[in-house]
C-alpha cells in the first residue's frame, strides 16, 4: 500500500520535472512546477515529515511558485510559445545527466543502507522548534539574516529607477 | 506497514536533481534555468529527509537543515528573479545567450 502510493508521487513529481525542463510553453512550464514540488511534498509525507510537506506547500508552492509566475507575466511578450527554449548543447546536457543518474543509481545499489526506518518521535514538531531555538539558534538567526538581506537586496536590484 | 527501502527515495532524489541538471545546462530562458535550480535543491531536500528518517530520528537534524535549505531557496528564488527583472528592463531580453557583455 504505501510503497504503490510511494510509486505514484514519484511518477508524479518524476514526470512534471521532465514536463518542466522541456516543455515548449514556459507558463506551462510553471504550472508543472508547481505539480512537481506538490509531488516532492507527498513524498515528504510518506517519510512522516508532516511539518517540512506544510512549509514545501506553503514557500514552494505558495512563494516561489508565484514569484515565478510573476516574472514570467512580466517578460512574456518576450517568448512566444513557438520559438526554441533550447540551446544549442541541449543534446550534451542531455548525455550528461543522463550519464550522471546511471552513475548515482549503480552507486546506490551498491551501497548497503538501512533497511528499516526507526519509530518517528511523537512530538517531533516541538522537538523541531526547541532544536531552532536551542542547539540551531545561531545558523537560524543567520539564516533570518540572509532571508533579510537578500529580499532588500532583490527590491533594491529590481526597483524602477 | 511495509517499509520502503532507502534506496528507492535516493534514486527519486538522484533523478530529479539529473532532471533539474537538464533543465539548468539546457535552456536559455533564465526563468527556466531558475526552474531547474529549484528542482535540484528539491531533490538536495528529500535527500536529507530521507537519510534522517532511515538514520537517527530522535535527533532532528535532517529536518532541521532541511528547513534551511528552504529559505535559503526563497533568499536565491527572490534575488534571481529581481536580477532576471532588471536585465530585462536595461538590455530587454531573458534570454541568457543574448547577455554576454562580460564575456571575453
Amino acid at each position: 500500500m504505501m510503497s504503490i502510493v510511494f510509486m505514484i508521487a514519484s511518477l508524479v513529481t518524476l514526470i512534471a520535472a521532465l514536463r518542466v525542463v522541456t516543455g515548449k510553453n514556459l507558463f506551462h512550464n510553471a504550472l508543472y512546477l508547481v505539480l512537481s514540488f506538490v509531488g516532492v511534498a507527498a513524498l515528504y509525507l510518506l517519510l512522516e515529515a508532516e511539518f517540512l510537506a506544510a512549509i514545501q506547500i506553503l514557500i514552494y508552492v505558495g512563494a516561489i511558485a508565484i514569484l515565478i509566475i510573476f516574472a514570467i507575466m512580466l517578460s512574456r511578450h518576450l517568448m512566444a510559445p513557438n520559438q526554441t527554449q533550447r540551446n544549442s548543447q541541449w543534446w550534451v546536457s542531455g548525455i550528461v545527466a543522463g550519464v550522471l543518474f546511471l552513475v548515482l543509481a549503480f552507486m546506490l545499489l551498491q551501497v548497503d543502507w538501512p533497511a528499516t526506518a526507526g519509530a518517528v518521535p511523537a512530538d517531533a514538531i516541538s522537538l523541531l522548534g526547541q532544536s531552532f531555538m536551542g542547539a540551531y539558534v545561531l545558523p537560524f538567526e543567520v539564516a533570518s539574516v540572509v532571508l533579510l538581506v537578500a529580499l532588500v537586496g532583490s527590491i533594491i536590484i529590481a526597483r524602477e529607477r | 506497514m511495509t517499509t520502503i527501502p532507502l534506496s528507492w527515495y535516493l534514486i527519486v532524489a538522484a533523478a530529479l536533481f539529473c532532471i533539474g541538471l537538464y533543465g539548468v545546462l539546457s535552456r536559455r530562458n533564465a526563468v527556466n534555468i531558475l526552474m531547474g535550480v529549484e528542482l535540484m535543491l528539491n531533490a538536495a531536500n528529500i535527500n536529507l529527509v530521507a537519510f534522517w528518517r532511515y538514520g537517527d530520528t530522535s535527533a532532528l537534524i535532517g529536518q532541521v537543515f532541511a528547513v534551511f535549505v528552504v529559505t535559503l531557496a526563497a533568499a536565491e528564488a527572490a534575488v534571481g528573479l529581481a536580477l532576471i527583472i532588471a536585465i530585462y528592463r536595461s538590455r530587454d531580453t531573458v534570454i541568457v545567450e543574448d547577455v554576454d557583455i562580460m564575456k571575453w
